[in-house]
């Protein structure tokens, strides 16, 4: 059985000397597989890590999903460096080549068109985080109080505290979640689209404070810095929030039909 | 400025994840294996706060139901 095809993104032909020496999952070499003026980026794949159950346990495994999520980035990048490109979502893969192929044939209005769409453009993520204020535990002075009266006191006195920070943690996230939609319709009136993705956990990100808002911005490259210094500046100027920008990426959060789905 | 013009540092995996997971073209058929977006992403942050999870400094994450 020969080798499966990882495919990284589908693109407007280039100088394959640009991605010379660029190297794709399990460290296979990239290759171009053509059809009229689209190019799919591909790597070879074994056929043992190929089949859907395979693939699945590998990238339950954190260490592997970040291994192929930071190639197929690393690849998609190097790409759009050189010429217009629509990323695929992780882990498509196809076969083999002739299958790739047929999806150019297949869907080449579809690719055309939306690289049309996207040629020139690229993707710059904000995120919104509130602070929560003497949100960790240990602040609450019951005890220093006079004329406690045992235990009864104690206790409703720390229902009392528990009721408030959590009160004062509700005021601080709806004020930042209104902040947040100001913010993101100053931001969306410079972009040409944009894209909310679902808040991150704070498990997940060594972030400051919890996420309430998490949107991606479509722009034309060279308006990126400026809805970038933008983002940042409205964060500077409300305190009672922080403000995240990432990228420029390439638009992997709009390749999609314009009314946003993956299809 | 082109994406490869970003500067070199580290992108937070969570970041790209987001991308990845839930952006780039989807293709369905009989040649493809293609990856649920919701369920991938369900698999894949269960299978993150697992790992950090443990080095997650307590109490930042606490949250009041």
């Amino acid at each position: 059985m020969s080798a499966a095809s990882y495919t990284y993104a589908v693109a407007r032909p280039f100088d394959p000397t640009r991605a010379a020496g660029l190297v794709g999952v399990d460290g296979a070499t990239i290759h171009l597989v053509r059809h009229q003026d689209l190019v799919a980026v591909v790597s070879p794949l074994a056929p043992a890590d190929a089949d859907e159950t395979a693939l699945r346990a590998r990238l339950e495994t954190l260490a592997e999903l970040e291994a192929i999520a930071r190639t197929h980035h690393r690849v998609v990048a190097a790409v759009a460096a050189c010429t217009p490109t629509l990323p695929f979502r992780l882990a498509t893969v196809h076969r083999s080549d002739d299958r790739v192929a047929q999806l150019l044939r297949r869907e080449y209005r579809r690719f055309r068109e939306t690289l049309d769409r996207l040629a020139g453009s690229v993707e710059v993520g904000v995120k919104i985080y509130v602070q929560h204020a003497g949100a960790s535990a240990g602040t609450m002075s019951v005890a220093e109080k006079p004329g406690g009266s045992g235990s009864a006191r104690v206790g409703r006195d720390y229902l009392r505290y528990r009721r408030e920070q959590r009160d004062r943690r509700q005021h601080a996230w709806r004020r930042a979640t209104s902040a947040a939609e100001q913010m993101d319709a100053v931001l969306a009136g410079l972009a040409i689209d944009r894209r909310q993705h679902r808040t991150q956990s704070a498990e997940l990100s060594a972030a400051p404070g919890e996420n309430v808002f998490n949107a991606a911005y479509l722009v034309d490259a060279g308006r990126a810095d400026e809805l970038a210094a933008r983002a940042r500046r409205l964060g500077a100027e409300n305190p009672h929030v922080t403000i995240e920008v990432t990228g420029p990426w390439p638009p992997y959060s709009f390749t999609g039909s314009e009314h946003g789905e993956p299809t | 400025m082109s994406p490869a013009a970003l500067p070199a540092r580290e992108i937070a995996l969570v970041d790209l994840l987001d991308r990845l997971l839930a952006g780039g073209i989807v293709l369905t058929g009989d040649i493809t294996l293609a990856i649920a977006d919701i369920d991938m992403v369900q698999i894949s942050l269960r299978a993150l706060i697992t790992s950090l999870g443990r080095t997650t400094r307590s109490g930042v994450a606490e949250r009041d139901a």
